[in-house]
């Protein structure tokens, strides 16, 4: 594997968590649990669609055949996507969607800080763009995931029940193969060993203060970075796809 | 040749679609306007990065400067180095107020969780005694506040650094 091929898969990772995440979010558009939470969902949703852009776009570029990011975003086969098992999981309840977003956010901050100082000049600059929106996500629903676990015996128990069905999703989130091992030894990316600690202290943290415990199994769920997707995410890309499957390259 | 200067006097003169009390150079979106071989470049940066007015901006620029007989340009968006609240001249924050949303107020880091609650005075009675209804707000630059003083709901023109 070359190093472009590699960055090519790597920015389709970290492209297809944002796009991902952000087409969930944007379900709740219009039927959040509350008008500000809505408004809330979907900003973020808006954030992450917009670094989808820009990741993709770079992605499209690095392509064998090169591809705008639109092609990328919305023409692909399910196993050609490289997000992660847990974005693509469904909303839920309310506690189901935060705890998503807060395993997620614990892990894109860390990852965006340290991609700031890349030697690939055009990653950083995405990150450091980025980044300043992910701190406010990652404020978000860590208050949310403390409101909850340390709120009423129904939304303790709610949130608890969340964080133990999602739990087993997280760990894909430090996956490595050949494609970390060549960027990392060229200096563009950071180890998942840098990284998890930075996630396991925000993590513990914040479940210490919303009162939860970590669930006693050790389950790993992985296999969406090599395509191997969940039974959800066949029916989020029909529903992303629908307009230029039917309508093929129109255009707003 | 139209010199830089009466281009950036003319972009002084698009508003941003969102806010439209502010201009494009009130905002600092506007980063530089400059020759490059006789070729004309404008330089735009987004506040947030899935900023839908973006589009629209480019448009308004574009019937600005033909419309003012200016027809060869190129607009350019940059990411690096990203937008931040720094960037927005003191003209602008003043302008906010007046419209009604709170400029944004000096900030602590982040990277601490939870620090101590930012003071974000009303813009309508300058009250200090204000709270922070949602994080997010009518667009992704903004948060939603409430004045305890007047009651009057407000927006806070969210710090970005």
């Amino acid at each position: 594997m070359t190093k472009k091929e590699a960055l090519y898969q790597y920015l389709l990772r970290m492209g297809d968590d944002s796009l991902i995440l952000g087409q969930r979010l944007s379900e709740l558009c219009g039927h959040g649990p509350i008008l500000e939470e809505d408004i809330a969902t979907t900003n973020i949703s808006l954030d992450l669609i917009g670094q989808a852009t820009l990741l993709l776009e770079y992605a499209g570029e690095l392509a064998a055949e090169p591809k705008t990011n639109d092609e990328l975003a919305f023409l692909r086969i399910e196993k050609h996507y490289a997000n992660t098992l847990l974005v693509e999981q469904p909303n839920g309840n309310f506690g189901d969607t935060m705890m998503r977003q807060f395993l997620f956010d614990a892990y894109r901050k860390p990852l965006l800080e340290h991609l700031m100082q890349s030697v690939d000049k055009r990653l950083a600059g995405i990150a450091e763009k980025a980044l300043k929106e992910t701190k406010y996500h990652l404020r978000h629903s860590s208050e949310w995931v403390i409101r909850l676990g340390d709120g009423t015996q129904e939304s303790h128990s709610k949130v608890q029940a969340s964080l133990e069905s999602l739990y087993r999703y997280a760990h894909e989130l430090f996956f490595e193969n050949e494609v970390d091992e060549i960027l990392l030894n060229e200096g563009i990316i950071p180890a998942a060993k840098t990284l998890f600690p930075l996630w396991e202290k925000t993590v513990t943290e914040v479940f210490e203060m919303a009162t939860m415990s970590l669930p006693k199994n050790n389950w790993k769920f992985q296999g969406g970075r090599e395509g191997r997707h969940s039974e959800h995410m066949g029916f989020l890309l029909a529903e992303m796809q629908y307009m230029q499957r039917t309508y093929p390259n129109m255009e707003w | 040749m139209v010199s830089e200067k009466v281009i950036f006097d003319l972009l002084e003169g698009v508003f941003d679609p969102e806010v439209p009390v502010l201009t494009i150079v009130d905002l600092g979106i506007v980063r530089s306007v400059q020759y490059h071989e006789k070729q004309l470049i404008i330089e735009i940066t987004p506040t947030y990065i899935g900023c839908p007015a973006m589009q629209t901006i480019e448009k308004d620029i574009e019937s600005k400067l033909k419309s003012n007989g200016i027809q060869k340009f190129e607009i350019k968006t940059s990411i690096a180095p990203a937008w931040t609240t720094d960037w927005m001249s003191e003209k602008g924050k003043q302008k906010l107020k007046e419209y009604g949303i709170a400029p944004p107020q000096e900030e602590l880091d982040k990277s601490v969780l939870f620090g101590e609650p930012l003071v974000v005075p009303c813009p309508k009675c300058n009250a200090k005694e204000t709270k922070m209804v949602s994080q997010f707000g009518s667009t992704a630059c903004k948060a939603h506040y409430q004045c305890k003083a007047c009651q009057e709901p407000f927006d806070y023109f969210k710090c970005l650094r």
